[in-house]
Parts: C-alpha cells; structure tokens; sequence
C-alpha cells in the first residue's frame, strides 16, 4: 500500500509548518504543502495537518483571520466528507474558530506565553485510536499564550487528552486536545511534531503522528 | 513644509563636532542641505561610523581557517562543515529598552534576525545577554517583565528559538540596562548575499513595511548620547516592530534570493534607507540614485529629511540584476509585501536623491561611509583601580555555616533559576533544540545533519569592571568553556562592546583594556573574532557608566550532534570528577559580593594554556562518550556548580571538595578558572582520569551522585528539595 498523503497547510505566519513536514516525513507520510490562497486542494489527500504558528500575525483572535483564507472552504469540505484532520496549536485554533471543532481557546491564566513539556493522558482520541489506548501517558512539549481551552456548552466535546499533573495554562478540566463528534477531526495545544526524536526531547509525539496516519489509511481503504 | 536653514548650530544640535562640520564644507566646498545633514549626522554618529573604537576594533584577530565573512557585512560567516556555513552576530538595544523595554527589546531581536536572514541564512536560534539594575528596584522589575516579553512576543512569532543567554543584574545598570540579542543562522556556503550595489544601471528596490515617521534619529540622538533629564521625550525615536511582517519578509527574502535575481541585500536598521545605500554603493565603489518619491509611505507628507532617516523596521534594500525585476515583484506580491523600484547603481561614486521633482541630496560616497572621521580619544585608569584591586582575605570573618551561604547564594538574583525568563520564549521551533536553555551552552542541530553547534553568551561585568583586560580574557575563556563542556570546539566570536561615554577617558580605557584583553585571549586559543556592535554612552549624567560589559557570543561546533553533553547530573551512581585548581581566589566573587556586601579584589587569575588543555579534554572525552554530564564551574564556585547539577537533575550527591591549605568557603566558592564538574559512569572513571592525565588537566574524583541531600565537604549538607525550592522561587517571586 503507498504511503499516506498528507497535506499540510501553510498560512502566512504559520510557523511550525515545516516542523510538521519533517515529522510527519519520518513517520512515513508522503507530505504535500499547500498554500492558504489555494482554492483547490491537490489530488487524493488522505489527511491534512494544520500547523501551529501565529497565522496572520494573530493581531485579532488566534486564529480568527485564517479562517477566512480561500483554502479553508476546501478543508471544511475535506473534514465533513469524515477524512482525518489534525490542528496543532494554532491550528488547533483556527480549527475551532472555524467551527470545525466545538469551544475555544483564550489567553493562558497566567497571561504570559509558557513553552514547557507537559505530560498527557489519553482519553477519547476519536478515530486515531492506533497507538492511542485510553490512559497512555505521553511526554510533548506546549509552546503558545493562548491555549486555555473553555468548552462550548452546547456542543460538547470528545476529549482526546488531559493534562496529568495540572494544566500549564487553565484549561478548563485540564483538557489538552479534543475531537468532533464524528472522531476525525483532532485538535490538541501539545506539539507532537515538536517529540519525535528523543535527541531534541522526546519521541512520544510520533504515536499521535502515526495514529493520524493509520486513520487516513483506513479512511482511504473506506473503513 | 520648508526645510530649516542650515546653520552651525543646528548642525551641533544634529551631534556635530565643530571640527566635523568644517570637514562636511571641505567636502562638498558648499553647506549642506538639510537632508544631507541628517545623513552626515547620522552616518558619522558613533553608532554607525565606529569613529572612536575603529582604531581598536582594528586589532582583533579576525581571520581563521572557518572563516568565510569577517567582520564589515551584516554578519559573520563560518565554514561549518559539509557545505554548510552558520551566519551570526550580536548586537545591542539598549538605550531603546531603556526608554521603552517591549518596544526596544523587540526590534532589538527583529533586527538581529534582518542582519541574518539578509545574508541568505534562516535564523536557526537566539540568544539574549540582559543586564538590569537591583531586582529590589519596582521599576527595574517593570523593565525585567517588558524586555522578556518583548523578547518573546517578537522572537515567538517570528518563529524563531531563543535557546539562551544571560539575565544578571547590577546596580550600576540601573538606568542604563542592557539588551545584546544574539542570533544564528544556516545556509548552504554558495547561497550566502552580500549587501552591495554592483553594476551600474541595476534597479534598486525597497521591499517589507512601508515607511513612517517612527525612529527617526534612533542611531544618532538615542544611541550616540548619554541619557540625561530629557531622555523621556525621546521616546518617540524608538521603532514600533511588527514581527508577523518580518517572518513574511523572510520568507519572502529567501524566495527571491533562490530566483538568482538578486545582486546584493541589505537591511534597512540604523539610520534606515540612508545607512543601507550609502554601505551597499561604499562596498562596491559605485554611486546609486534615487527617488523618494517611489518609496512606500505610511503617511502622507513625509519630508525627504523623514524619508531618508526613518527607522521604521522590517524593510530591506535589494539590487536586483536588470530586466529580472519582475521576478523579484512576483515573490513579494506572494507574500503580500511592498515591493518598488527606487532608483538605479550609478557609476559615478555619488548619492543622488530626488524628490518631488528635485535633487535634494548629491553628495559623494566614500568620504561619508568609508573614510568617515576617526578618533583617538584620551585614555585615563580610574583613579580607585589600584585600591579596589587590593582585598585582604585574613581581615573576612570566617564563613560560619557554609550551609547557610550556599542556599543564600542560590536564591540570590544572579545565580538563581532563569525558567521565568525562558520559559516564555518557544525554544523549539525549527526542530533543532538539543541542549534547552538552562545548561551551559545551548545545542542546536544543523538542520540535515549530524552536525551540531553550540552557543553562548558570557561576560563578568563585575570583573571587567576590577579590571577591565583580565575580565575581558575570563569572558572569552568562560564562553568557551561553556561550549567546551557539551563536547563542542569552540569555533568563533562575535561581541557585543557595551561601555560608557568614549568622552570620558576612563571608560574610554576600559574599553582600550577590554578590546585588547578579548584580543589576546582569542589570539591564544585561535579563536577569530567575525564582527559586532559596540554600543557606547551607557550613562547617565552626573551617574557615571555602567560596568564595562564586553559581551561575548561565541559558537562551537560538535560533529556528532548524539555526542552533546548535558550539565545536569543523569542518575544516581555516577562518579563526581572536579577538573581543575581551586585557588585562594575569591576576588570580586558572588560570595563576597552576597555574603559580604563586597565587590573588590582582583578577579582570579587566567591561564590560558590551562584553559586550552581543558578545552581539549572535554572535546576529546565527548568524542568518546565518557562524561554522563559536564558543568563549567564558575559563578559562585565549585559549590554552586555542584548544586546546580543536583537540582536541574533531581539526583543528589555527596562529595568532598579538596581542601588543603584553603579555607572552608574558598574551596567551596572560589571563582578560580579553567574548572568544571564532570559525572561519569564508575566503568568509564580510570579512562577519563586518563585521559584527563594525558591533556595535562588536573582531575580528582571528589565523591558520588544520588540521594537526596546536596553534601559538599567542607561543611555543606542541605536537603536537595529546599535547595531546589530556593533557587527557583526568587524570580517568579519578584516578578510575578
């Protein structure tokens, strides 16, 4: 079977973009960038990641101005026909500014940026469940100011993982990363591209990696 | 609006000597316009024009076999293997974080990042060396919180690591902080730009932001005066910094630069538009003329006056090859940035510049960027340099309770933990960070390699201010003692001279001591010096200068990047290895200085052969895996050096330091040179031992690591949970 292809969007201010590229390239991802004035997205993607970074600078709300970029009409799309969409940080962001994924994330309790490892537990990680088994512990680094997460009290979310030991930033019941309803779309503050090398810290990031990429293989093969 | 006449007075007002406005008449053989003024006044500003350190900086060594760019283009570059070269330099902000700490601190780093990226490298990672006044003071600490967040909010979103530096604080900075922000990057040997305007009848073109009325004068009235009562109304001339600008302008830059477009770039920093077309024709001996008119403003209205000395951040200047403009405007309207022809190289050696339809600037080149004036200013040595060498250690009362001192140290301002502060800077981005903030040196890999480079910035002001040559020779042997314990070879320097008003000539020989000093001891190890900044007027009227702080930003090279070694303890069981001599020398210590209110005594004294030997060993046991960990000893001791392995650990330790003839709290605090702990495996200790035997290094293996109290003989044995606690509570406690 070919390699998973995975889009990863770029915004400007996106910084981690790259990150992903590399991580995702280790763990077996035939990766593609693509721009935000793209209208279309490229051929067969089986999943897409959305970077961390300051998209648009992040003047206004995190992740408030990308949503409005041309390609994200194409992701909406992506995401709703049920193949896997990952958001890191600010992508994580702008996947709930887009209404992609329910709540929100506000400025950190101690109104300060906080980059720092953290550890997470798994709990409910949708359809990305490969090498995610409930109560797994995982070692990431977080690097962000606004990562407080405060759920929609309509929409309820899948909770994908908790901070153990407290959260760096406030969330509300230390939730760290979440899914829709329908378990394909993830977005999560840690930065697993950021632990998949235990030279530069930790390599636990590489099992949600390679979750996300069983998913889109076995969202292409239909399952 | 008219411009003012040009007179005599208003040209002193501009910072003129009197001497240096007869020399402007020789020149033209007429006055000068007042848009030329304002580039007279701001290229011959002591910011730009380098007029009263030149004479130094000409004695650095310079040249080495990494060296691809010495000093006199917006970097340095060296060669760092495999194709690759690293590009790098420090540069200060001060009197602009003084004035405005977020502000001045984050276009001191967006700056820093423009000098990099000009030269065709992506920033790989930053440092930041930040000297303040007492932390007790309330306004101190609101400067503390702005330049770190400054520092941060610029450096995060550009999206570009802060993997280190310094945070120290004396009260000599008081109104006089310092900000030296260090940057690195990477690109392949071919790909690196220069900034020069070759080949006349080339377009020149303006590129990023647009231009506004924000920092004009910056280099020539903030930066080239001492602050006096009036220093708040120059709040203004301090740039705004938009970094999401100039993480696009990168990108940007680096798209072009691949097109093969582009004949040379440089940044528009100090003196903005001025400064960076009169270096780029001075470099290539050509002449460029331009339009004003063409340049993208903010607001309308500006004057040619505003337009030529604005320093408004995140633009560059590009010469482009002619008939491929095109290509350059399609990368740029990618990126949604500001992209325009402005003028043409000229042949003539001549600054021709027009405005709304007429010429308002022609003058020649050379003789205002190359041959600007220079000066030998007096030289005098402070009067109390002999009297504050002299310290009677018989007359100290005995240390008491070693115990005591050593937790009173950890919690003391300059040697306690610094995660407040780099815990809000991304370290990571790029994928890069091995070594993270809070070690030694920082390790990043050269991103597709097994490379790795080490990083540091270091300076004892405290010392170069007892003397000023030997403090500046323990700052290069302390940055590469830092490199050196991660098992890297110390490669290169760039410095950061920041030192008080070259008028007065006792710092003016500071500064002679301290740059000969940073000589002979980069001289000594074959270290060369690839460039800098010299930031001088660090005070205040009537306050005096600031210490002498002659930053230095050096960088090693590790071969295999797997080889890095951290300086916290790994485990319980490991030996405990001192390397080195410990001396009766606690000469303007932080013991003294903390224990005893006392900043006096000579410093320890250097041996840089010593230093070398000990370089050599710590690259050669790196190379064969044998230290678990390694540790400089220096401020604060061997003791503190200790703990600070058990606590960023976890893992205690007991040991005993060797003592004889020394009195408890030299052995324990002395700041004696070319020292550092060392933990190995017990399998791995004869080898080491060895191996430290045959470099000529003096080694004993003082105890071992484990438990949960820090026992250092003579007399130390804390709880290593208190410790801990100590040490990382004064920062977050004082600044919330």
């Amino acid at each position: 079977m070919s390699a998973p292809r995975v889009g990863v969007l770029v915004f400007p201010g996106s910084l981690d973009d790259r990150d992903m590229r590399r991580s995702f390239g280790l763990c077996g991802a035939d990766v593609r960038m693509i721009w935000h004035k793209d209208q279309r997205l490229p051929e067969s993607l089986d999943g897409i990641g959305v970077p961390g970074g300051f998209s648009y600078g992040d003047y206004l709300r995190c992740g408030a101005m990308a949503r409005f970029s041309p390609v994200m009409r194409s992701l909406v799309e992506f995401a709703e026909s049920g193949k896997p969409v990952l958001g890191v940080c600010n992508g994580f962001q702008i996947l709930c500014e887009s209404g992609l994924l329910p709540g929100v994330l506000v400025r950190n309790r101690e109104l300060k940026y906080v980059c720092q490892d953290v550890r997470v537990a798994v709990e409910d990680p949708g359809m990305f469940r490969a090498e995610l088994t409930p109560g797994r512990a995982l070692v990431m680094p977080v690097k962000h100011g606004e990562g407080a997460y405060v759920p929609d009290p309509d929409r309820k979310p899948r909770v994908a993982f908790r901070y153990v030991g407290g959260s760096p930033n406030g969330s509300t019941d230390d939730i760290a990363g979440v899914t829709n309803e329908r378990g394909n779309v993830l977005g999560l503050m840690p930065h697993p591209e950021h632990a998949t090398d235990p030279l530069l810290g930790s390599a636990d990031g590489a099992h949600v990696l390679r979750s996300f990429l069983a998913a889109c293989v076995a969202a292409r093969a239909g399952r | 609006m008219s411009d003012p006449e040009v007179t005599d007075e208003l040209a002193r007002e501009h910072g003129l000597s009197s001497h240096e406005i007869a020399l402007i008449g020789e020149i033209l053989g007429r006055r000068p316009t007042f848009p030329e003024l304002g580039i007279f006044s701001v290229m011959w500003s002591e910011h730009c024009s380098y007029k009263s350190s030149k004479k130094y900086l000409q004695k650095l060594p310079t040249k080495g076999a990494c060296v691809v760019q010495g000093p006199g283009e917006n970097a340095g570059v060296v060669d760092v293997g495999d194709g690759w070269v690293a590009v790098f330099k420090i540069e200060s902000h001060n009197h602009p974080s003084q004035v405005e700490p977020h502000g001045g601190a984050s276009t001191g780093v967006g700056g820093i990042l423009r000098d990099i990226f000009t030269m065709g490298a992506r920033p790989l990672a930053s440092l930041d060396s930040l000297r303040f006044g007492s932390l007790d003071d309330a306004h101190q600490r609101y400067l503390v919180r702005g330049v770190v967040r400054g520092i941060g909010d610029y450096g995060n979103c550009f999206g570009c690591a802060t993997v280190g530096g310094e945070v120290t604080f004396h009260p000599r900075y008081r109104n006089n902080i310092l900000v030296n922000a260090m940057n690195l990057g990477i690109a392949r040997r071919e790909q690196i730009f220069l900034a020069k305007a070759a080949g006349p009848g080339n377009p020149v073109i303006y590129v990023g932001s647009k231009t506004g009325r924000d920092g004009i004068h910056g280099a020539s009235l903030l930066a080239s005066a001492e602050f006096d009562e009036d220093t708040d109304a120059k709040r203004p001339t301090v740039q705004l910094g938009d970094p999401f600008t100039e993480k696009l302008l990168l990108e940007a830059c680096l798209e072009a630069m691949a097109t093969g477009a582009i004949v040379g770039i440089q940044d528009m920093g100090a003196a903005g538009l001025t400064c960076s077309s009169f270096e780029m024709a001075s470099r290539s001996g050509t002449g460029i003329e331009m339009d004003l008119d063409q340049v993208p403003q903010r607001e309308s209205g500006m004057t040619a006056y505003e337009l030529l000395l604005s320093e408004s951040q995140e633009r560059m200047l590009l010469v482009a090859e002619k008939g491929r403009e095109d290509e350059i405007f399609a990368v740029f309207e990618k990126w949604d940035l500001d992209a325009a022809l402005v003028g043409r190289v000229t042949d003539d050696g001549r600054m021709r510049v027009r405005w709304q339809g007429r010429t308002v600037v022609d003058i020649p080149v050379d003789p205002i960027a190359a041959n600007a004036p220079a000066y030998e200013r007096p030289t005098a040595r402070p009067a109390d340099f002999e009297s504050l060498q002299k310290l009677d250690l018989d007359s100290l009362p005995a240390e008491t309770d070693p115990s005591g001192a050593l937790l009173q140290l950890l919690a003391s301002p300059n040697l306690c933990s610094r995660e407040w502060v780099y815990r809000q800077y991304d370290q990571l981005v790029g994928s890069s960070t091995v070594l993270r903030p809070g070690g030694d040196a920082a390790v990043v890999r050269i991103p597709e390699t097994e490379r790795g480079l080490a990083l540091k910035t270091d300076c004892n002001p405290r010392w170069c201010a007892l003397d000023p040559y030997l403090g500046a020779q323990h700052a290069v042997a302390e940055a590469a003692r830092n490199v050196a314990v991660t098992g890297a070879r110390p490669l290169a320097v760039t410095n950061c001279l920041n030192f008080g008003s070259p008028e007065r000539p006792e710092a003016m020989w500071e500064f002679a001591e301290a740059t000969r000093g940073m000589g002979d001891a980069c001289r000594a190890f074959g270290i060369p010096i690839t460039g800098g900044n010299v930031s001088f007027y660090n005070e205040t009227s009537g306050e005096g200068g600031i210490p002498p702080t002659p930053t230095i930003g050096m960088v090693g090279l590790l071969d295999d990047v797997t080889r890095a070694v951290p300086a916290a303890f790994r485990g319980a069981g490991d030996d405990v290895i001192l390397l080195g001599e410990t001396r009766a020398e606690l000469g303007g210590s932080e013991y003294l200085a903390v224990r005893h209110g006392l900043e006096r005594g000579a410093p320890p004294a250097l041996d840089l052969a010593a230093e070398q030997r000990l370089q050599k060993l710590l690259a050669a046991a790196a190379e064969q895996r044998l230290m678990r960990s390694a540790h400089d000893c220096s401020d604060g001791g061997a003791a503190i050096a200790l703990a600070e392995c058990a606590i960023r650990s976890g893992v205690g330790l007991d040991v005993a330091l060797p003592a004889s003839g020394l009195r408890p709290e030299v052995a324990l605090f002395a700041e004696s040179a070319a020292r550092a702990i060392v933990s190995c495996a017990p399998a791995d200790r004869e080898r080491f031992l060895a191996l430290a035997r045959e470099h000529g290094v003096p080694a004993a293996r003082i105890g071992a690591t484990g438990g949960v109290r820090i026992r250092i003989a003579p007399g130390v044995d804390v709880s290593l949970v208190e410790a801990h606690d100590l040490w990382a509570r004064t920062l977050p406690e004082a600044l919330g």
